[in-house]
């Protein structure tokens, strides 16, 4: 039964991944990077990478969709037809997958007892409940066993947050100011006669 | 029974695929991912307690939130080109 499952989820992934390529409209693309970040999390569930998926679904299904749309807006909706031949690029992907496939080879089974990852750390991780008292095994590696890595990390999230925190209130504030400056030299009303229709100019040129 | 129900939610997802390839218009596309979403959610569902492991039903859970959300938000973005819109504001971008 897990067998058909995996065979049809990587199936409509494979099948998703390759309309991807084919599209020439960009918006229909962000939307089925979408459609593949939904299998790829059930993907994922189907593998027992529950965490992955978690993160899949904080990140891709929700976030990124939308980023991509925003960066839709700002350039053209339509793919260019690419100049040069698309073969070479064709060959460099394969020969990237195919060594990709060739270094997995050496790797154990999916799932295999006798992995070397379940055989150094992982038994110490799980008896851990003596030396560090926290219940959840994830929540004792990650904070108590990494927990200076945990923290650096932490650091570095935070500093990006800071960082386009820092950028966004300057730009706007930058705008705000521009927009004063208009207000006291002219009418508002007919600053920028280019944004007169901005409400329904995406959604027509979406339409295909 | 699950084996039966998992088969169903696959042809549904298969069917919401087909929809996003071929749809004629954006709003096809959008409500096709919203249907796969929502496939989604009754997967991940179905294959915990066909795994025989229901806590991870939490995934599904934030799946829903997150599929509502996202349409909300491309809704939006094609509504006013903008996510920094309030919804009392019925102009958009002219305010």
């Amino acid at each position: 039964m897990t067998f058909v499952i995996d065979i049809l989820l990587l199936a409509m992934l494979a099948a998703t991944a390759i309309t991807i390529t084919r599209l020439r409209s960009l918006f229909a693309a962000a939307m089925l990077t979408g459609v593949y970040s939904f299998l790829s999390a059930c993907w994922m569930t189907a593998l027992d990478a529950v965490d992955v998926a978690f993160t899949e679904a904080a990140v891709g299904a929700g976030i990124s969709t939308v980023i991509m749309l925003a960066a839709l807006a700002l350039t053209t909706r339509e793919e260019k037809r690419p100049k040069h031949s698309r073969i070479l690029p064709l060959f460099v992907v394969c020969a990237t997958g195919a060594v990709l496939i060739y270094g997995t080879l050496d790797m154990p089974r999916f799932g295999d007892p006798a992995a070397p990852v379940h055989q150094t750390v992982a038994p110490r991780y799980l008896q851990s409940y003596e030396e560090t008292h926290i219940p959840n095994v994830v929540t004792s590696v990650l904070a108590s066993f990494r927990g200076y890595d945990t923290l650096g990390e932490t650091a570095v999230v935070f500093t990006a947050g800071i960082g386009v925190m820092l950028l966004l209130v300057r730009s706007k504030r930058l705008k705000q100011d521009r927009k004063s400056k208009n207000n006291e030299s002219e009418e508002p009303a007919q600053d920028n006669p280019k944004k007169k229709d901005p409400k329904n100019h995406i959604a027509e040129n979406c339409i295909l | 029974m699950y084996a039966v129900a998992i088969v169903s939610v696959l042809a549904t997802m298969f069917l919401a695929v087909s929809r996003a390839f071929a749809g004629p218009t954006v709003f096809d596309r959008i409500l096709a991912v919203n249907t796969f979403g929502t496939a989604t959610v009754l997967f991940i569902s179905v294959y915990v307690f066909m795994g025989g492991r229901p806590d991870f039903l939490d995934l599904a859970l934030v799946y829903a939130l997150l599929n509502f959300i996202g349409t909300i938000a491309v809704l939006k973005f094609l509504q006013f080109g903008n996510l920094a819109v309030g919804g009392e504001d019925e102009g958009g971008l002219d305010s």
